[in-house]
């Protein structure tokens, strides 16, 4: 049976979000709970979690996640990046033996920064040299596979119920400002670690729940701009999309979402405000090859902030909801309502209609 | 020699009517008002069939048959007869026929969603067909105040990925002109004039016409080149690559000679290549001075056949400036064309719509310049799976015509056409009302544009572009890896 990677697979999930505005930075345990009131929506093939604001500590540094099968495939990874980057810390990443999660890799963690004569040589900035380096490895060594490259900010995931996921890496033991959390049903893969999600790039993290029928369009366009799709998922796409808009085309996410989401044809023609229609169209014609179709619901963390968005005929559930300065979104209600009886409010965004939430300013990233 | 044999079953009211609406002479009316058939002029148009009020008439292969011969065939030892007596270059029309090169639209299945993702209703929701074709710039730009300039060059906006193929007036009549113009502006979409230039008559349809400059540069002028929603440079067509073209004098009469620019009587001859273009870098100059003389209001659009090197033709030909690249395949239609030219060069347009929208990829410039497929897209099916190996949008010629009453009875060169599509005899050309004809064109792509929608939404697509160089949604059955990886597609059951 061929494994993820080497065949496209589809997938139902569940997915949840809680984020502080404030910048407070609360435990992992919430997300967890949240995440295990939809245990249903996954089969045990797949759960993760990406958290912004855990390592103040090194928030000026790339912290890598990375996964290896081997320790001569971590040896040559660790020899890779010598001759690219300072690494400021490595270390295992401390985990929980539990009988609900097996066949671990072995899970390492580096905290890192470009050589400065390497980055001034490469004539590219700071991010985009990382990112390069961090295709290099998924597409180049053989068992070794880099989970997530940000700063401040991390990806813990497994083959597992996510609840399970949590415990493993005793995600209760970290704080941070924004959680994300992803549970998976997989229609037909034999579960590699890798493959779980959250999908992450630089400082990106998305959780998907859907089965995007643009996918090979949008993984044949953004594999012409550079990208390496390894793992045919539609989550490792979406990242990929995002990324080239925000970081190479500078679109804000707001635009991100009107072109990967856009309005239809229609609604744009009767706009009454001449700009916004102008706008909109130019968004559509100009990245044509970016929108998205068919069934998904995301939640894209990024430094700073997190945007939740659904496809535009809403195919999918996404619920949001808020109270004080926490904001909470997830596939099903009920998965708010565990960690947040009374929101102050409670709503189901649009098709396509863009959430995103950011720190206050005085809460800094 | 005799093809086809002209048959009466019991019934016939000697009306006459099938002698009437004979063209080749098949068909005559003797002294005493009695049928007669000349059996070895019937073309198989199925204009008397058509038209017999009692369905008396019929049309068959004709029960001759040479002797079997395992390695020349029937039209092998006619041609070599027909060659022999005349010493000429054997003539024919419409597109190269018969499955001898595989059609690859007919080995390639479409998608569906199941279960893990819905299919999209599209009586209930939007589904989206509109394109628009054109360049597109490397990056946005934004003013002073961070907002967004649209730094868009001009583009085409087609409500359907459906246009009409070019075919000049001259080889067509005008009422084919005024039916296509129409129906293009009904559908919101366009059609193309061929290289013999726009009759004044149709100025008024500019928003939906693509005027285009060939080699003769028959009837281009200033106002030729701003009554266009773009302009198409032809280099080449599917059905003769390499080959120039040639409208003999007879049809060079009246309004054909004035629209054109050429004297009555003399033949119009269309040389092989553009004098001014025997390399990339001239064409790359003919673009830009079409765009400096239409004020770089306009698309500009070069169109080639699908020859071998097609790749990187299609390469070189985005980094001239063009905006638009439209590609004929091997079955592309034509008035006239070599018969051993038309069957023997260039390659079908599935694997070049294939090897191109790759090769623009690897290039990195797919989404800088648009593709346009033809050459034998019969149905919506065709339309759905040229879309999905990479085109933005197709044009349709021979289909087109079949829709004006066309049976492709491939004698266009003739001059004859019973249907008066492919004529300039007064008579003939009058049998097309512009009116009706151009309502079922717009029935047409409406229907295929209905079943495209079905498609559309059945895999869970609700907008074209998103089906664009979506190659998962196809498989193909039959064909080996080769084929499988030019196409870039998975086998059925993979």
């Amino acid at each position: 049976m061929k494994k993820e990677g080497e065949v496209r697979i589809s997938s139902g999930c569940a997915i949840s979000g809680i984020f502080r505005r404030d910048g407070k930075r609360i435990s992992g345990e919430a997300i967890r709970r949240s995440i295990a009131v939809m245990h249903d929506r996954s089969n045990g093939l797949g759960g993760g979690f990406a958290a912004y604001g855990i390592y103040p500590q090194y928030k000026d540094h790339f912290a890598l996640h990375i996964f290896y099968d081997s320790q001569s495939a971590r040896e040559e990874t660790e020899r890779f990046l010598e001759c690219r980057f300072d690494i400021i810390n490595l270390s295992k990443i401390p985990v929980r033996r539990t009988a609900a999660i097996t066949d671990a890799p072995l899970i390492w963690r580096y905290f890192i920064t470009p050589l400065p004569h390497m980055l001034q040589d490469s004539q590219l900035d700071e991010k985009e040299y990382t990112s390069r380096a961090m295709i290099g490895i998924n597409g180049s060594i053989d068992g070794a596979y880099v989970v997530s490259c940000g700063k401040d900010m991390g990806v813990f995931k497994a083959v597992g119920y996510p609840e399970d996921v949590a415990d493993f890496y005793r995600i209760e033991e970290y704080e941070g400002y924004s959680w994300t959390a992803h549970g998976r049903y997989p229609t037909n893969t034999p579960g590699w670690w890798a493959g779980a999600h959250p999908f992450s790039l630089l400082d990106l993290s998305v959780v998907h729940n859907g089965e995007i029928s643009s996918y090979d369009a949008n993984r044949r366009t953004v594999e012409m701009y550079g990208y390496t799709c390894s793992l045919l998922t539609d989550t490792e796409v979406i990242t990929y999309m995002l990324d080239y808009l925000t970081r190479r085309q500078g679109l804000s996410l707001a635009e991100c979402a009107e072109v990967v989401a856009s309005p239809f044809w229609t609604t744009i023609a009767a706009m009454e405000d001449e700009q916004e229609r102008r706008r909109l169209s130019y968004l559509r014609r100009m990245f044509s090859s970016f929108l998205i179709t068919g069934p998904f619901s995301i939640l894209v963390g990024f430094r700073g902030g997190m945007m939740a968005l659904n496809d535009r005929l809403k195919l999918r559930g996404l619920v949001a909801a808020q109270k004080g300065d926490t904001f909470y979104f997830s596939s099903e209600e009920a998965a708010i309502r565990v960690v947040e009886k009374d929101p102050d409010r409670i709503w189901a965004p649009q098709g396509g209609q863009a959430v995103i939430v950011r720190l206050n300013e005085e809460a800094g990233a | 020699m005799r093809r086809y044999r002209i048959g009466m079953y019991e019934g016939c009211i000697s009306c006459l009517r099938c002698a009437r609406e004979c063209s080749f002479g098949a068909i005559t009316v003797d002294k005493d008002r009695k049928l007669s058939f000349h059996h070895d002029r019937c073309t198989d148009c199925q204009r008397c069939v058509s038209f017999c009020p009692t369905g008396t008439v019929y049309i068959t292969e004709d029960a001759n048959r040479f002797r079997h011969n395992g390695l020349f065939g029937e039209d092998d030892i006619r041609e070599i007869i027909l060659q022999a007596d005349t010493g000429g270059v054997l003539l024919s029309s419409m597109g190269a026929p018969g499955s001898r090169v595989p059609i690859y639209f007919d080995r390639m299945l479409l998608n569906a969603s199941q279960v893990t993702n819905p299919s999209i209703d599209p009586l209930r929701e939007p589904m989206e067909t509109a394109v628009y074709l054109g360049r597109r710039p490397e990056g946005i730009r934004r003013d002073a105040d961070g907002d967004i300039v649209d730094n868009l060059p001009p583009h085409l906006e087609l409500d359907v990925p459906i246009m009409f193929s070019a075919m000049s007036y001259g080889a067509m009549s005008l009422n084919v002109h005024k039916a296509l113009a129409k129906a293009a502006e009904s559908l919101g979409t366009c059609w193309n004039t061929g290289e013999g230039g726009l009759h004044e008559g149709l100025y008024p349809y500019r928003r939906n016409t693509i005027v285009q400059v060939a080699s003769g540069r028959f009837g281009v002028h200033a106002t030729y080149l701003e009554t266009a929603a773009a302009i198409e440079i032809k280099i080449g067509q599917g059905a003769k690559p390499g080959i120039g073209g040639h409208l003999t004098g007879r049809k060079i009469v009246g309004d054909v000679s004035k629209t054109r620019m050429v004297p009555p009587g003399l033949d119009a001859i269309s040389s092989a290549p553009h004098h001014d273009i025997y390399s990339i870098e001239d064409l790359a100059q003919l673009v830009m001075s079409i765009k400096e003389a239409t004020h770089h209001a306009k698309p500009v659009i070069v169109k080639v056949a699908a020859v071998h090197n097609i790749a990187p033709i299609a390469s070189g030909i985005a980094r001239s400036g063009a905006d638009i690249i439209s590609i004929d395949g091997y079955r592309g239609g034509t008035g006239a064309a070599p018969r051993r030219i038309r069957d023997n060069v260039g390659i079908p347009i599935e694997l070049a719509i294939a090897v191109v929208d790759q090769r623009l990829r690897e290039e990195r410039i797919r989404d800088r310049v648009s593709v346009i497929a033809s050459g034998g897209i019969r149905n919506s099916s065709d339309v759905v799976k040229a879309i999905a190996l990479g085109a933005d949008a197709v044009s349709i010629g021979t289909a087109a015509l079949c829709a004006l009453g066309c049976h492709i009875c491939a004698s266009c060169h003739t001059g004859r056409c019973a249907w008066g599509l492919a004529t300039q005899d007064a008579e003939l050309a009058g049998r097309l009302d512009p009116e009706k004809g151009a309502q079922r064109l717009v029935n047409l792509v409406n229907a295929w544009t209905r079943e495209i929608r079905e498609f559309m939404g059945g895999m869970g697509i609700d907008s074209i572009e998103a089906l664009r160089g979506n190659r998962l949604a196809l498989r193909g059955v039959g064909l080996n890896t080769k084929e499988l990886e030019i196409l870039g597609i998975g086998h059925a059951g993979e």
